[in-house]
């Protein structure tokens, strides 16, 4: 087990001019021993050259890897003693369960007894006991992926466990279980977990930390409260939550925050923003409010939509919409209707170049 | 709604009938005329005595063909023993990608581009200890070497000959099979602290397992029906050392005009063909796959 820190960029091209030229910019980041973490973000942001980065299958264009204060820049995944499991499931075709299992041991000459009982343990709590004897090529993909899952959290002495993407195939209630299986792993074995993920609620609900990615570069690292209340750049509230956050470009002074014709006065107690700025606000905090309340915009009603368990209502004002989740639409909205909506609050934040103000 | 009935329309066999006549006129007429001349003594294209299964039984016990079969074998498996592990070496070797990809899939198929009478030509004045570059060197070398007099130093050079012409047929399927295995099994493999020697026993040859399945078969199916090649460089000799059976045949058959245990025993070697990779197939299917019993010792 290891606390992992890492200060490095990597580009793919020998000879990276432009920030669009690599793969990850710079960073700096530290993964404590034994946290569950997740790496979010959509494809091609760079989340698995950054989990390659720190299993050794990739090195570092510039920069530093160090496990535990040692440096491992140069190191190959088995000198990190690291383990990875990929998104499709990597099996030994010639194996039986059970000796898949224990292939990464056998490897590091580990005692057959202690394989034994080791291999015995993992497939326990994998719910492949029964299995262990049948050959690994003719299981479904599922029983495959759990596999692969095991021969990563086989090994006591790991640093730590990587997985890209690993429940890509599974089917989605086998997904629900299996994550939870690996959530329960993570507290029986206290092992440090790092996960990639492009979908926003496997994140959130695997990991401690969530570590949010966007063209080469970790936006924001929080837990999903962090992420959800203060997304600290406006990718973080677009891409977390369902829609994602409202944004409305204006002008604050001290006056407030001009939009779309309208001033908004800043609630009290806010330390004052000035200049172009964006507002922020989730739909989840976004409510009805009467005619002239303060912080409320008068908008159009363009959709409503009934999605079971609340509804989402979409309103513009000179082509800027906001969304709202509503528990219950109060007194038959239809599309068309004036509605004042309340933005302002105490979860409103706001932006300028994307970036959070204070 | 009603259920709907299929159209029964007897006239659709018509339909196969293209098929069957390009079946019966290359496959299944050449063969019933192969079987008619297996139970008849044509003495002059006039007379004729129908004989049973006289020929088959004669076949049988011939001792030139019991011969001739065995060092059709032993070839046989000879070149399956020498190609297979060259092909999958030299497909381990090839580089994966860029142009020297492309440079050595073009220099490693040239081989399989030439007419196998050719080959034979090639190799029957490679071989020749005046002007031949081998014959020549291995005699500056020392060595006593004459395939037309001595009859292992002729059985090496044809085996060499195949060896040359059909390896890189391997080796390109072992490369097709090898480019197939995801990036993804290699990375598994180097974090589960394999060795290259654990690589190669445990994903890369069970991965290359059908492609070298078709190449066994094509391999062993091709040896054993060699012709053109020996022909040309050894003749079938000295003596009767490279005399295959193909060659055996065609003596029979050709040159000396025995029709019906030419054919009587072309039918057999057909079996034997079949059976052959009947075995060989369902070896190949079952090896590595069968499912292990007992413990995991």
């Amino acid at each position: 087990m290891a606390r992992i820190e890492l200060d490095l960029a990597h580009a793919y091209r020998p000879d990276p001019k432009q920030d669009s030229d690599y793969a990850l910019l710079p960073l700096k980041m530290t993964f404590e021993d034994g946290g569950a973490y997740a790496l979010l973000g959509p494809s091609g942001c760079g989340k698995t050259t950054l989990l390659n980065l720190m299993s050794g299958l990739v090195t570092p264009s510039q920069g530093h890897v160090h496990f535990d204060g040692k440096n491992v820049t140069g190191a190959t995944p088995q000198q990190r003693n690291i383990a990875q499991v990929f998104q499709f499931p990597v099996i030994y075709d010639t194996m039986t369960v059970a000796e898949n299992l224990a292939f990464p041991l056998r490897n590091r000459k580990m005692p057959a007894d202690q394989i034994k009982k080791r291999v015995g343990e993992i497939a326990e709590m994998l719910e492949m006991s029964g299995q262990l004897n049948q050959r690994a090529a003719g299981l479904a993909a599922d029983a495959k992926q759990k596999i692969s899952l095991g021969r990563g959290l086989v090994r006591p002495d790991v640093s730590a466990v990587l997985f890209d993407e690993p429940l890509t195939v599974i089917d989605p209630h086998l997904k629900w279980q299996l994550r939870r299986k690996l959530k329960q792993i993570h507290h029986e074995l206290k092992l440090t977990l790092i996960y990639v993920t492009h979908d926003q609620v496997e994140a959130l609900t695997f990991a401690d930390q969530v570590v949010v990615m966007t063209r080469g570069r970790a936006v924001q690292t929080g837990s999903a409260a962090d992420l959800f209340e203060r997304p600290s750049h406006t990718f973080v509230g677009h891409f977390i939550g369902s829609p994602g956050m409202n944004f409305l470009p204006g002008h604050a002074d001290d006056g407030g925050f001009h939009t779309a014709g309208f001033t908004l006065p800043m609630p009290a107690g806010r330390t004052p923003v000035v200049g172009e700025c964006k507002l922020g606000v989730r739909p989840e905090y976004v409510s009805l409010a009467a005619a002239d309340s303060a912080g409320a915009l008068p908008m159009t009603i363009t959709q409503v939509q009934d999605v079971g368990t609340h509804v989402i209502v979409s309103a513009t004002r000179e082509s800027h919409t906001i969304k709202a989740r509503l528990s219950a639409i109060p007194g038959n909205l239809v599309a068309g209707d004036r509605v004042w909506l309340q933005l302002m609050g105490e979860h409103t934040c706001f932006y300028q170049n994307e970036e959070i103000l204070a | 709604m009603s259920t709907t009935t299929k159209p029964v329309n007897q006239k659709a066999w018509f339909l196969i009938l293209p098929v069957l006549l390009c079946v019966a006129f290359s496959a299944i007429l050449p063969l019933m005329v192969v079987v008619n001349y297996s139970v008849q003594d044509i003495i002059s294209p006039e007379r004729r005595v129908f004989v049973g299964t006289e020929w088959f039984a004669a076949v049988m016990r011939d001792e030139e063909l019991h011969s001739a079969l065995l060092r059709q074998i032993i070839f046989s498996f000879s070149v399956l023993a020498v190609e297979l592990p060259l092909g999958i070496l030299l497909a381990l070797s090839m580089p994966a990608q860029g142009w020297k990809s492309s440079a050595v899939l073009v220099i490693v198929s040239l081989s399989l581009l030439i007419p196998w009478n050719v080959v034979g030509t090639i190799w029957q004045i490679f071989g020749r200890t005046d002007i031949g570059l081998m014959g020549a060197a291995l005699l500056g070398l020392g060595i006593d070497y004459n395939y037309t007099g001595n009859a292992t130093h002729a059985w090496l050079t044809v085996l060499l000959m195949d060896v040359w012409h059909w390896t890189p047929l391997v080796a390109l399927l072992g490369y097709a099979g090898l480019r197939s295995i995801p990036d993804a099994y290699y990375q598994a493999a180097s974090i589960d602290g394999a060795s290259k020697l654990d690589v190669f026993r445990y994903v890369q040859l069970p991965k290359m397992r059908g492609v070298l399945m078709i190449a066994v078969l094509l391999r062993f199916m091709d040896s054993f029906m060699i012709y053109t090649e020996p022909f040309v460089v050894t003749g079938g000799g000295p003596g009767n050392s490279t005399t295959f059976l193909s060659q055996f045949l065609t003596q029979k058959a050709v040159g000396q005009f025995d029709l019906g245990p030419a054919a009587a025993f072309s039918l057999i070697y057909f079996l034997i063909i079949l059976l052959m990779c009947f075995i060989l197939y369902n070896w190949m299917q079952r090896v590595g796959t069968q499912t292990k019993e007992g413990g995991h010792e």
